[in-house]
């Protein structure tokens, strides 16, 4: 079982750049190929003052960037291997652009046994904000811990 | 700043549709890279059998990342506000997937007029893997 009072607890903070060459890998890997996000022309004629990052990467670069990309679970007190994925939010507030250095500070929001204690979720929110200070998205997730059954 | 999607579009209208290639062990081995998600489950046999799965399976959020490039080729990436999923199932190796959305509502968001797609991503067997929402700008 997961402790319930580390609702609330901080993770450490994240500094994390977006850099132009781990963006090509991350668009060739899901073969991205829309001009918006590799052509910084197609992105000033969309609006924005380089190229941005598609909607998923900011999970991406909290990880890339952390100096414990799986700091969470060392705190929650689980195996890598009984882990999930339950849920997944991005709230965009302003853009994301290459060359952008982002702080994430994520804490945890909430720790609930579901089915009679056969798994417990996880709820964590991260605040982003860019090298101006500008808050630029909030992203939350939701991490389903499979609980090992007791005889 | 972009053109809106589309004038007027209209509740129930398909405006997100698209196609994905299968998803190969390759696949998967250069999202563990580009993504850092280094989690060995998706990438090492032997791990994913010793925690009791028959194989290695997706990232949730490579899948994510194929709902959102499906997403962004509809929707001029300007106007997406929130972009949500559940993980439903696990995607299997191999797996072909198709991403959709659909108009369902008209919202006001942050004082903006907006519409809410519900997303999906299926299995070339119909199977349900994410179901999401997202809120765009009008």
């Amino acid at each position: 079982m997961i402790d319930p009072s580390l609702i609330g607890r901080s993770l450490s903070p994240v500094t994390a750049h977006v850099e132009p060459g781990r963006l090509r890998y991350f668009r060739e890997t899901l073969g991205e190929t829309n001009p918006v996000y590799g052509d910084a022309k197609a992105a000033q004629a969309a609006g924005y003052a380089a190229t941005p990052v598609p909607p998923t990467y900011l999970f991406c670069l909290e990880m890339m960037d952390a100096e414990q990309a799986f700091e969470f679970i060392t705190v929650i007190g689980v195996d890598i291997g009984r882990l999930l994925h339950g849920e997944q939010r991005f709230a965009y507030r302003a853009p994301v652009v290459v060359g952008d250095t982002l702080l994430f500070q994520p804490r945890i929001v909430s720790v609930a046994d579901k089915k009679g204690g056969a798994m417990t979720l996880v709820g964590i929110e991260t605040k982003v904000t860019n090298q101006n200070g500008t808050h630029v998205a909030d992203v939350s997730r939701t991490v389903v811990v499979l609980n090992p059954r007791t005889a | 700043m972009s053109k809106p999607v589309k004038d007027q579009p209209a509740i129930g209208d398909r405006i997100v549709h698209k196609v994905f290639p299968s998803i190969s062990r390759h696949t998967l081995a250069l999202y563990c890279g580009a993504s850092g998600d280094h989690n060995p489950i998706h990438v090492d046999l032997d791990f994913a059998k010793a925690a009791g799965y028959p194989d290695v399976f997706t990232h949730g959020m490579l899948v994510m990342g194929y709902l959102g490039q499906a997403l962004t080729d509809a929707v001029p990436p300007p106007r997406l506000r929130v972009f949500s999923t559940r993980f439903v199932a696990i995607t299997q190796l191999g797996a072909r997937l198709t991403c959709e959305g659909h108009v369902s509502e008209f919202v006001e968001h942050d004082g903006e007029r907006c519409a809410k797609l519900a997303l999906t991503t299926k299995d070339e067997n119909g199977d349900l893997k994410l179901a999401g929402e997202a809120v765009i700008a009008l």
